[in-house]
């Protein structure tokens, strides 16, 4: 059943480009948003029984096992909601109907590619789908041939390209070491102590391959380039979900599920986590491009969740997730208002904007709701999942890292409130008096997004027992 | 394994890494995009040969061929697009020259 | 030495000249011959199939794709050719320097096979019957791959009519 997240999409895709190319392009649209809300309803009610049965029509050409366990549900709730959302900004900021058309297709076999990885329980079909992810992603970078956006996407193909012949070394070596390469076979040999040098070797090259596709330090040079030259709806796509997916979700997995905790590796995992944090966080400071700083601002996050997940105890793992969630809400949400904010005008640099809040008031507002969540204040949910990370590294007596993670949210509430400061308060600036509040469907989508962080932190205690607790039971040691 | 397979794969591991390394100096080196892309596709042939040893090392030749053969429609759609985008990028500044890629700083 | 060894010389040999190549246009021509190398090689590794595949779409497809790309886009005036392989000559010379030592040093140092535990027996499987029963997942991943690569060629080597 939970192979129709691939098949359906991708028979959707063949479809829509057959020759009744006026009517496809007007179908295109409502096809995506209604698969994406089928993700996340699927996602959300995943108890039910419809999930669990097979579909005997699809079984003699499309017998694969899939692994669909409770990291994997909340992370394809995110998938969803991330990619309902870029969406609905493409439609207001990409103005070529033939563009908007070759977006929505590419966006669908991105979400493809993102299930497909959520999914597998092999190791080389990860490999497929991080590059079916990573491929789509290069497209979309450069899908208006700007001469900065091709530069971007230009530093991403080579990082990744790197990272991929990292990770395909490592599942060399792995094939050597056990003769096969599902999960299930890797994790007998590598795992545990009997380990041996060339498999702790391999762990580490494809340790290395996964950091430069997560964008943790020192692999992060591409990140910010690509983030800030990609076009509005891609680059929400890509700061909401694409590099968590392909980074930080597989890092989970695999080392939840395959690799197996042992000392190296949660030094490694938080030596890197800790590093991203405050050179992210250091860097985002100096920043006059918005896009950039939020870029900047994403690294430091993410070394949040690695230095969570590299505790290695039950509180930081669910820490962890619960965090991977909430990153890809509310950097949603603020890749969407820098979206507004160019639309309407047309520049990304703060120091020539001002005044804003007053002219936008809806984005303003969220952006507000935004950044206070991603500071980690109560009640939002950043709060909770930065709280779940902290109290596990006290508990592990990694008090250094502990308070490096508290010092580092006074710093990320430096760096917002100075770009809140500079974009939406203060005199309207010269040459944007007659700026208008963006269109409706940004305006819900701010407003939809800001509802979710707002509320997952209120509810917290049902979201907890409901999507992170079960998480628990995959960790097993 | 026996001796025989490991002096093999000994053998060849030695030539691969060879080849590693010229890919990545091509690759580090180079002014020009293009040469670097060949530098690239260099470590991905490193990388099939890689495979196919350790398939044929440990005996399991199918599993081995059936991963090489999907590395290379993989590989070969990176390659397109990474052509793709260098050649939209030199329509934008008439060169190939790597040193035109600095625009973006901070 | 065994035909193995040799062509392994010849593969690495090659390499080398892809990397010191003037022209791109030889360096392309010097990566084909190191995949028609290594096709050889995959023969000689009891695999067939692979080695078709990597003659057909690597000597034969990417050499075309990178050939027409060059081509695309114009190389530079014959003047500045040699100026800049004046140059590069002095830098290339590093490289061959880097493989003999490391060659050297590989070569020194002994690796006990001990490190690598038993495996089981293999059965002798054809490839057919594995990529179709047992790794449909991938199957699926190269037409998805696939569908991509036919958009990224529809998107990004168009020429933009309005500037």
């Amino acid at each position: 059943m939970s192979s129709i997240l691939i098949l359906i999409p991708l028979f959707g895709v063949m479809i829509l480009n057959l020759p009744f190319r006026s009517v496809m392009k007007r179908l295109a649209f409502w096809f995506a948003a209604v698969l994406f809300l089928v993700q996340m309803i699927v996602a959300v009610f995943h108890h039910s029984t419809i999930w669990g049965s097979s579909m005997t029509i699809f079984d003699p050409f499309f017998k694969v096992d899939f692994l669909t366990d409770n990291l994997s549900f909340i992370v394809l709730l995110a998938i969803g909601v991330v990619s309902l959302t870029s969406l609905i900004v493409a439609r207001y900021t990409l103005k070529d109907e033939n563009e908007r058309f070759n977006f929505i297709n590419l966006l669908i076999i991105a979400s493809i590619g993102m299930s497909g990885i959520v999914m597998v329980s092999d190791i080389f079909s990860l490999y497929v789908f991080l590059e079916i992810t990573a491929v789509s992603a290069f497209i979309l970078i450069a899908l208006q041939k700007e001469r900065q956006a091709l530069e971007g996407a230009f530093k991403y193909i080579f990082l990744s390209a790197i990272a991929t012949i990292m990770m395909l070394s490592s599942i060399a070596l792995l094939l050597l070491l056990t003769g096969g390469t599902s999960f299930a076979a890797i994790k007998a040999v590598v795992s545990g102590p009997g380990a041996s040098f060339f498999g702790k070797f391999a762990v580490g090259l494809f340790l290395c391959g996964l950091f430069i596709k997560g964008g943790v330090v020192p692999f992060h040079g591409w990140l910010p380039d690509a983030y800030s030259t990609a076009p509005s709806a891609v680059s929400v796509l890509l700061a909401g979900i694409i590099t968590k997916v392909s980074g930080i979700y597989t890092l989970m997995r695999i080392v939840i599920s395959v690799f197996g905790f042992d000392v190296h590796i949660s030094h490694i995992l938080m030596f890197a986590g800790a590093v991203s944090i405050v050179t992210g966080a250091l860097a985002a400071l100096g920043q006059s491009d918005f896009k950039r700083m939020l870029a900047y601002s994403s690294i430091s996050q993410v070394g949040y969740i690695v230095l969570g997940l590299g505790t290695g105890t039950m509180l930081g793992i669910l820490g962890a997730a619960f965090h991977l969630f909430n990153h890809a809400i509310f950097k949603t949400l603020l890749f969407v208002n820098s979206a507004s904010v160019e639309r309407e005008t047309g520049t990304r640099n703060m120091d020539s904007l001002g005044g804003l809040s007053a002219k936008m008031p809806v984005t303003g507002a969220t952006s507000v709701i935004a950044f206070l969540s991603t500071s980690g204040i109560p009640p939002l949910a950043g709060f909770w999942s930065k709280l779940m990370i902290i109290v596990a590294l006290w508990m592990s007596s990694n008090y250094a890292y502990a308070v490096i993670a508290v010092a580092a949210s006074a710093l990320t509430l430096a760096y917002f409130l100075s770009m809140q400061r500079r974009v939406f308060f203060g005199k309207v600036a010269e040459g944007l008096e007659n700026i208008k509040e963006a269109p409706g469907g940004l305006v819900f989508v701010s407003i939809a997004l800001a509802a979710i962080t707002i509320g997952v932190g209120l509810a917290f205690p049902v979201f907890y027992t409901q999507l992170i607790e079960p998480i628990k039971e995959l960790i097993t040691w | 394994m026996n001796i025989a397979m490991w002096e093999t794969f000994l053998r060849f591991g030695f030539f691969i890494v060879m080849v590693f390394i010229a890919g990545l100096y091509c690759m580090l080196i180079t002014r020009n995009i293009m040469r670097a892309l060949i530098g690239l596709e260099l470590l991905t042939k490193g990388v099939t040969l890689l495979i196919i040893v350790a398939g044929y090392v440990t005996g399991k030749v199918a599993l081995a061929q059936t991963m090489v053969i999907t590395l290379i429609v993989i590989e070969v759609v990176v390659m397109a697009v990474a052509a793709g985008v260098i050649v939209s990028i030199f329509r934008h500044n008439g060169s190939l020259d790597a040193r035109n890629l600095r625009s973006l700083k901070g | 030495m065994t035909l193995n060894t040799i062509l392994l010389i010849i593969m690495t040999l090659m390499a080398l000249y892809t990397v010191v190549a003037r022209s791109l246009l030889k360096a392309t021509i010097g990566l084909a011959v190191t995949s028609a190398v290594m096709t050889i090689l995959m023969f000689n590794l009891d695999s067939p199939l692979a080695a078709v595949f990597e003659l057909s779409v690597c000597t034969g497809l990417i050499t075309v794709v990178f050939a027409s790309a060059i081509a695309l886009t114009k190389p530079l005036t014959h003047k500045e050719t040699i100026e800049v392989s004046k140059n590069k000559f002095r830098r290339y010379w590093y490289l061959p320097v880097i493989m003999v030592l490391s060659g050297v040093f590989m070569a020194f140092s002994n690796i006990p096979s001990s490190l690598f535990q038993p495996q089981a027996a293999a059965g002798a499987e054809d490839v057919r019957h594995v990529l179709w029963n047992a790794r449909q997942l991938d199957l699926f991943g190269q037409i998805i791959i696939m569908l991509a690569g036919a958009f990224s060629i529809v998107i990004l080597f168009k020429e933009v009519r309005k500037k």
